[in-house]
């Protein structure tokens, strides 16, 4: 098979202005990866499955990432004019400093594909496709006309992170039922709080549950939410 | 009244069949139980295996699977219950006629198991409906189910029919619909019946 780099020159030449960046894989795998312009993903992925020399026509998997805004610190040099006395006399003077800056690279979401030919007996090829943000601007062009088996797995995408595949023909929720408003594999969910009753907590389970019998104790209920009243529960938690 | 058990065998003896009503009415009930053919996860595997020819749960009057719940006695909760499917067992329970008893089968039914910390799984189905006898296991092997199919004969046995302790069929005050759980935008809404959650444990002393 050819390398990521040669398929990406292969598509370049093929979809004019296709946009497609290389990703290094730094780690001992080398799985380098292709990540697509939104914009042209679909005539790329149309020309990854129907070039007779790479015939990518089968689609392994489909997933997804949840980046989250990152803040990044960073030393930058800064040059400043302080007043200094020296030798009794005022003087102004410029002077380097490093100073530590903290910006926030926003956060976004990606959908990645694993990509094998049958045909050719080569694979696998990884590409992805990043949105905007993670917030309102979540929408990615559907791989599954070109691909029928991304169908099932961008709903799954859809139901667990949140992406918005326009061009799918039937995107609804595939594993939440209908009506759920929460994407539960985004970092930032937050899960329902109803497993603190658990004889033999431990680790993040057993902070809440401890945070939970503080509240308990605070309030001196009986326990929330249905939860302490059971004779299960006369456990100590103070471990 | 019972009657006093070395004079019922001494009668037997005589060819004479002493009983009482309680006896012979717990007796039918126990001896034919139609489980409801339904299962949900790996667990219905090892139910699937018990009602087969090595294991045999014929042997206890139990072999007639319904495939309606109008039709059936028992219901095996074989596996774990996603949030997406409680509803749909609450109502398959509410469907069933009395009398009618529950077995949670495996670590799922009792706890949500290995899914205990996710976000799709019911920590447990006695969070909306009575439970008779909760088996542990993850799997439980047949002989488990068998045992808790004993167990629940046991308890159908010792039930009398007048009193407090009567079963909730001949209790005309007693709760015969479970609420069904509404799917709601984060959770399942209300996230346990009051009713029947937290479990009392009996002759459990502080």
């Amino acid at each position: 098979m050819k390398s990521a780099e040669e398929i990406k020159a292969a598509i370049e030449a093929a979809v004019p202005g296709a946009g497609v960046e290389f990703v290094p894989n730094p780690g001992p795998a080398a799985e380098h990866s292709l990540r697509l312009a939104p914009a042209s993903a679909v005539a790329v992925a149309t020309f990854l499955r129907d070039d007779a020399d790479l015939a990518f026509d089968f689609l392994s998997n489909v997933s997804g990432v949840d980046w989250p805004d990152r803040e990044i610190a960073e030393k930058v040099k800064v040059a400043r004019t302080v007043t200094k006395t020296v030798d009794g006399v005022e003087q102004s003077v410029e002077e380097t400093v490093e100073e530590t800056r903290k910006r926030v690279e926003p956060g976004c979401l990606e959908a990645v594909y694993h990509l094998y030919s049958v045909a050719k007996k080569h694979g696998p090829l990884v590409i992805r496709m990043k949105t905007a943000n993670r917030i309102d601007q979540v929408e990615l062009p559907s791989l599954t006309p070109v691909w029928r088996a991304a169908e099932f797995q961008e709903r799954e995408v859809f139901d667990l992170y949140g992406i918005i595949f326009t061009g799918h023909p039937d995107l609804r929720r595939l594993l939440m039922w209908e009506g759920f408003k929460d994407h539960p594999m985004r970092k930032d969910y937050v899960e329902p709080d109803d497993y603190e009753y658990e004889p033999t907590p431990h680790d993040h389970v057993l902070k809440r549950a401890q945070e939970r019998r503080a509240a308990e104790a605070a309030l001196g209920t009986e326990g929330l939410r249905g939860c302490g009243t059971n004779k299960r529960e006369t456990v100590n938690y103070e471990l | 009244m019972a009657v006093d058990q070395h004079l019922k065998i001494e009668l037997g003896k005589q060819g004479v069949l002493v009983t009482t009503i309680e006896e012979i009415y717990n007796w039918g009930r126990r001896s034919s139980v139609w489980p409801m053919q339904f299962g949900l996860a790996c667990c219905a595997i090892e139910m699937i295996a018990t009602t087969m020819a090595r294991y045999d749960l014929a042997r206890f009057g139990a072999e007639v699977f319904r495939p309606s719940p109008r039709q059936a006695d028992l219901m095996i909760v074989s596996g774990t219950v996603t949030k997406k499917m409680a509803p749909q067992v609450v109502r398959l329970y509410n469907q069933m006629a009395e009398p009618r008893y529950v077995i949670a089968m495996g670590a799922c039914a009792i706890s949500g198991g290995p899914f205990k910390q996710g976000y799709n799984v019911l920590k447990g189905i006695d969070r909306y409906i009575p439970v008779d006898v909760h088996i542990p296991g993850c799997p439980p092997r047949p002989e488990a189910l068998i045992q808790a199919f004993i167990t629940l004969q046991k308890k159908i046995d010792g039930q009398h029919l007048t009193g407090a302790d009567r079963p909730r069929h001949l209790d005309a005050g007693a709760q015969g619909e479970f609420p069904v759980p509404e799917q709601g935008e984060h959770d399942l809404e209300p996230t346990s019946n009051a009713g029947v959650w937290p479990v009392q444990i009996q002759g459990l002393r502080d």
